[in-house]
């Protein structure tokens, strides 16, 4: 079985229980209309979802990835916490600036995840990224260097080593 | 001049938690919509006197997602859940309208 | 009864957050401060909204549409500030004047 019919097969098996999940289904009909959707969505737009092999095994990455998510969960709130104290404060204690960091992530999908993860964390925020050379350039609330080295590792270091064993 | 106004803006909003949780008789969901209005208030502020065109963009951004949010409350007092279908078209249209916007501040055309 | 309360609860959670995402995109000074509090606090304030609702209308399609609703927003909204955030930088919009450092306007300045 090629990678293409795999994905076409899984995005097929998908989009057909959200459309069991979405409609309370009374009778046939409605299955029969289900499934011409889902063969229509997967026939257009199935081949993009899985475009390469991964390394490591199946059980494992969704190990990490479910650490990957409590994790991110709790800076979430931690992020939340810190911009409440920030705007109820009357003297707004705030250092901006924007700072490169430097990333190891090569694919898209990772990529992609890992910014919206920067995004969502405490005080920071993504601005740009520059894909040759690896680097994402990061808006800080308070920032506390303007080293390349010391920046990498307290902002996107946190997030790194779990997505390399989520996405390779 | 700042602490004065701080403690201006405290008073408002003070004044307006007072009068919606203690003054206004209602089931509790209408006190919690009516929050989300006020925050829907502070939004259009932010859409009428900001100094950019940026900020006009972020403001309307904002207001997609807490549309989200309030058409599921009156989906919940209501017990119908196409409100929910309204939320997630509405938050569709306006994540599609923020980044042609985004396209237009850049200068860049919307083919490229 | 238990699951109405746990509901409510994460639904006055996240109309909380929600209010102090919205009184951060009133008093912070630029674009980018702005974009930060608004981005962060209402996306997790909707979300919270929702998964309140889905605890209360528990597995039938009002809780599926909540969930999926969950997924939508946790996808797009940051995509949205990333995208208004570089068009703002692009299209000259300067930091506040206490900034420290800015070391995107560097690197473009070097590759003009």
């Amino acid at each position: 079985m090629t990678l293409q019919t795999r994905s076409r097969i899984f995005v097929f098996v998908f989009s057909f229980f959200i459309w069991v999940a979405l409609t309370s289904i009374k009778d046939g009909q409605e299955v029969v209309a289900g499934l011409i959707v889902a063969f229509i969505v997967s026939s257009l737009a199935g081949e993009f979802l899985i475009t390469s092999e991964k390394k490591q095994h199946v059980v494992r990455r969704y190990c990490s990835a479910l650490k990957y998510f409590i994790k991110f969960l709790w800076e979430m709130t931690k992020a939340n916490l810190h911009v409440a104290f920030i705007v109820i404060h009357p003297y707004l204690p705030i250092r901006p600036g924007i700072v490169k960091i430097k990333t190891r992530l090569t694919k898209d999908s990772a990529l992609t995840v890992l910014t919206n993860s920067i995004t969502l964390t405490p005080g920071t925020l993504t601005v740009d990224i520059n894909p040759e050379k690896n680097e994402i350039y990061v808006h800080c609330i308070e920032v506390l260097s303007s080293d390349i080295k010391e920046n990498t590792r307290t902002i996107g270091g946190k997030f790194e080593k779990l997505l390399t064993e989520v996405f390779e | 001049m700042r602490l004065l106004r701080w403690f201006l803006g405290l008073l408002i909003i003070a004044a307006f938690l007072y009068g919606n949780f203690f003054c206004y008789q209602g089931a509790i969901f209408y006190k919690l919509i009516n929050v989300i209005l006020f925050c829907t208030l502070f939004v259009l502020f932010r859409v009428l006197f900001g100094p950019s065109p940026a900020d006009r963009i972020i403001a309307v951004d904002i207001l997609g997602v807490l549309i989200i949010g309030l058409l599921a409350l009156l989906g919940l007092v209501h017990k119908q859940s196409f409100f929910m279908d309204i939320g997630l078209i509405w938050a569709l249209m306006s994540f599609i309208a923020s980044l042609a916007f985004a396209k237009i501040l850049e200068r860049r055309n919307l083919d490229d | 009864m238990t699951r109405e309360f746990v509901g409510m609860f994460f639904i006055m959670l996240g109309i909380m957050f929600d209010f102090f995402g919205v009184l951060g995109l009133v008093r912070l000074p630029d674009i980018y401060n702005r974009l930060q509090a608004a981005t962060k606090c209402v996306t997790f304030g909707s979300i919270g909204v929702l998964f309140g609702v889905f605890i209360i209308q528990g597995f039938n399609n009002f809780g599926f549409k909540a969930l999926l609703g969950i997924v939508f927003i946790f996808l797009t909204s940051p995509v949205a500030a990333h995208a208004i955030a570089r068009a703002a930088h692009r299209s000259g919009v300067k930091l506040t004047p206490g900034s420290v450092v800015d070391q995107y306007q560097d690197d473009r300045e070097l590759k003009e």
